[in-house]
């Protein structure tokens, strides 16, 4: 049955089957790390006992998501030479580098400090175990520095030649590493991490403040998220609209997907709300559109001419479809995320942050939002840029490895049960975390083997002054 | 010209430096899984758990670099080994995600506890058989046309790799159990003693087979260890291996806490300078040179500035979190 399918077909659902999984840890893991530095900041700057309850609360949620990452991430690393080989031949001299560079700055950095911050605290006193933190969090913001500039890369290349043997090399390192597309995309996709952590501890501040508004743990968190919410949200809509602009400068036909803009137009390009790309057809179904929109929103001028797919040959153009609804939906959740941070400064400004229970429900059902609009964001740009690997440059079809359909298959198989079984059991370890509010005098990991050093008290029961939680 | 040549030397030594560190790191973590089966009690299973979870990360991560340095340094070999390899590679990946997620998820349930415990033996079985069976490939030799791997995705299977697998789980197995020795005390400290003499043997027992076997897979291994004046340079391997075994069997007949450990990684180190000598400087044995799939200049340099600047820092900090986590584990109260 296996050999009946297309090896690149096979080989780019798997890349995108680990992906997918891969993309939501790390996305939560530079938030909630740099969420964990700031709890440890204001506990050493404050003394109050609640900020290390709630430090160690999602100390421990975030060592399984973090085990979650590196194991789906040591995947990754490998898919480059096991399923995309000619891909690695051909980019090796300049993807190569930035991604060692990654491993080198980034994941020793987070691994080694990663120990003394999970079961160090009492071994090594709090101000140097709040350096551990911090280098955590500093090497998660490092690995996305290295990992958006070669992905990048791929969708907006810039300083490389091509040698005789037909690989990518390189003639400028900066013009490589600061590619026109990097600033747009580092930005909007750290944003969107701190955006989709602050979602999920939003969501379970306020799943414990709708069975009890007084917690102090569930206030605070609940408190902290939705400032975050409601600051970042308007700032990632702009920088959405500065990355997006960015596009169609460098990747015109991504962006002519993304609107399902299939003809040109000459003088003001509606905005196509929705509708059934017909890719076969090249049109777009049943379209409900706002005229001259999008030309306002691409070329901030009603009647900007604006050029569609049908200056595109047909070979080259990306799945419209695919493109054309995760754009929507990424979109459509980033304003319900802003609409999520108006709300609550609303309450917030009449005193009811606490006991408004409409917020705390809206809260609750937004908490997966963050994950699911960096899915369909990074569906959107990989997407968009097919059928290209490297942008104009290198075609998937022609960056694939030489294997027979039944290895990628039965791998693509192997792995999608692993996952499964795998990521299914994390979830509900941390949703069960996630189930118990902070309380006084929290544990962080191994709760059930207590780390305490021989005749040191431990940190937790010299600070206890604030509120408890 | 001249400085292409070195510097591809240069790149082959970082490379077989990272893997060497990650054998060293990661090899007895994933020793200590294997023998997860052999103590059955939830107490020691905690400690020797506990020995290794606050550095297991980083161990790892040494594959990492191992794995994207061939990429960015070596891209041509890179792009031959993977798929040749295609099916150990995804084992191993396999086998490292179920004992990953195995180290934070046993301490999460209480029913499933040994359903972990089953996944950090079998996925450390699996990864280091995976290891094992891939360095057996490699040695014996890929089929490659023009720039890519030319075989069928069964070719790593031989009785050769086999043999390289097994002694792999061997060694690993004798590193996790000096490891124990090392950080444990009391009833699971003898008992590793005990495992410890039983795998030193078998260990040695699979160095002469894979010695044995390798000069048979082709002329130039043969010659590299047999022919003049090759042999002069080459025969101090296997008498520093008698060497180091006899220290060995000293220190564990003594009783020695730390020394076993360190000298089962001598042996190790021996091995390993062993393949260098069979191998260089191919990087895909028969096929590939280091200079043929050097990359570019230009992208050796610039991580080379990277490897010497942050790698002694790297093993700073490393250092650093080995010491904080230092002496003997204890069953129920954690680090001491």
């Amino acid at each position: 049955m296996l050999s009946n399918l297309d090896p690149i077909v096979l080989a780019r659902a798997q890349f995108a089957f680990t992906m997918s999984f891969h993309i939501v840890f790390p996305a939560f893991s530079i938030g909630l790390a740099s969420y964990l530095a700031v709890l440890e900041a204001l506990w050493l700057w404050t003394g109050r006992e609640v900020f290390l309850n709630l430090f160690h609360y999602w100390l421990k949620i975030f060592a399984i998501a973090f085990g979650m990452g590196v194991v789906s991430g040591i995947v990754m690393s490998y898919q480059f030479g096991t399923n995309w080989s000619v891909f690695a031949d051909k980019t090796g001299p300049v993807i190569g580098p930035l991604m060692a560079y990654e491993v080198l700055t980034a994941f020793f950095l987070e691994a080694g400090f990663l120990g003394v911050m999970l079961f160090g605290l009492e071994r090594v006193g709090p101000r140097l175990h709040f350096v551990a933190t911090l280098m955590v969090a500093i090497g998660t913001l490092i690995s996305a520095f290295w990992i958006l500039s070669a992905n990048s890369w791929m969708q907006t290349p810039a300083g490389y030649a091509i040698n005789p043997d037909g690989q990518f090399v390189v003639a400028d390192w900066f013009k490589v590493i600061f590619n026109p597309s990097f600033p747009y995309r580092l930005v909007h996709m750290v944003l969107a991490a701190y955006l989709t952590t602050s979602l999920v501890v939003g969501a379970v501040g306020a799943y414990h403040l709708l069975r009890d508004p007084h917690l102090a743990g569930p206030r605070v968190m609940f408190s902290m998220a939705m400032w975050m919410a409601a600051l970042i949200a308007p700032i990632q809509i702009l920088a959405g609209d500065q990355h997006g602009l960015n596009t169609l400068e460098h990747q015109p036909a991504k962006v002519m997907a993304m609107e399902g803009h299939y003809q040109s137009h000459k003088d003001g390009a509606p905005l196509i709300l929705f509708g059934l790309p017909d890719q076969e057809a090249g049109r777009v179904d049943y379209a409900i559109e706002i005229p001259k929109l999008s030309s306002l929103i691409l070329k901030h001028s009603l009647d900007a001419p604006l050029a569609g797919l049908d200056t595109v040959p047909r070979e080259n153009w990306p799945p419209v479809a695919i493109t054309f609804w995760s754009f929507r939906i990424m979109v459509a959740l980033g304003f319900l995320i802003f609409a999520l941070g108006l709300f609550s400064l609303w309450t917030r400004w009449r005193g009811t942050l606490f006991d408004s229970r409409p917020l705390h429900i809206f809260a609750l059902t937004m908490g997966p939002a963050g994950f699911i609009a960096v899915l369909a964001g990074w569906i959107t740009t990989e997407t968009g840029r097919q059928p290209f690997t490297v942008y104009g440059l290198l075609r998937t079809a022609d960056a694939v490895s030489p294997l027979a359909a039944p290895a990628v298959g039965s791998s693509l198989l192997a792995f999608v049960v692993v996952y499964f079984i795998v990521f299914a059991a994390g979830a509900i370890y941390i949703l069960r975390l996630m189930a118990a509010s902070p309380h006084h005098g929290e544990e962080g990991p191994r709760g059930d083997m207590p780390a305490r050093a021989a005749g040191i008290t431990p940190a937790s029961g010299v600070a206890g002054q604030g509120a408890p939680s | 010209m001249i400085a292409a040549v070195d510097l591809a030397t240069v790149w082959a030594f970082i490379i077989a430096f990272a893997v060497f560190v990650y054998v060293v790191m990661d090899g007895f973590d994933l020793g200590l899984g294997m023998l997860f089966p052999l103590f059955p009690a939830k107490a020691d299973r905690d400690v020797m758990m506990n020995s290794v979870a606050p550095v297991w990360d980083g161990n790892e991560t040494w594959l990492v670099l191992g794995g994207g340095g061939l990429m960015a340094a070596f891209p041509l070999a890179y792009a031959v080994l993977m798929p040749a390899l295609y099916t150990p590679m995804i084992a191993m990946l396999i086998g490292l995600v179920f004992r990953g997620v195995a180290f934070e998820f046993r301490w999460r349930t209480t029913a499933a506890r040994n359903r972990w415990d089953i996944a950090f033996a079998g996925g450390s079985l699996l990864a280091t058989l995976a290891q094992g069976v891939a360095l057996g490939a490699i040695l014996q030799g890929v089929h490659v046309e023009g720039r890519h791997y030319a075989g069928g995705w069964w070719d790593w299977l031989t009785p050769f790799s086999l043999l390289t697998g097994v002694a792999l789980v061997i060694g690993y197995s004798l590193l996790g159990a000096t490891w124990l020795i090392l950080k444990t005390e009391g009833a699971l400290r003898e008992k590793a003693y005990r495992l410890s003499w039983g795998l030193l043997f078998a260990m040695l027992a699979a160095i002469a087979l894979v010695s044995i076997a390798t000069p048979f897979l082709n002329i130039q291994y043969a010659q590299r260890w047999f022919a003049w004046p090759n042999v002069a340079l080459a025969a101090p391997v296997p008498i520093a291996v008698a060497a180091v075994t006899a220290l060995l069997i000293r220190s564990l007949g003594q009783k020695q806490d730390s020394r076993p450990f360190f000298l089962a990684l001598a042996l190790f180190a021996l091995s390993y300078a062993g393949l260098g000598i069979s191998m260089y400087p191919f990087i895909v044995p028969q096929s590939i040179t280091i200079w043929q799939a050097a990359a570019p200049q230009n992208s050796q340099i610039f991580m080379l500035v990277g490897v010497a600047g942050l790698v002694p820092l790297i093993l700073g900090y490393t250092g650093w979190a080995y010491w904080v986590f230092r002496g003997k584990v204890r069953a129920g109260s954690g680090y001491h």
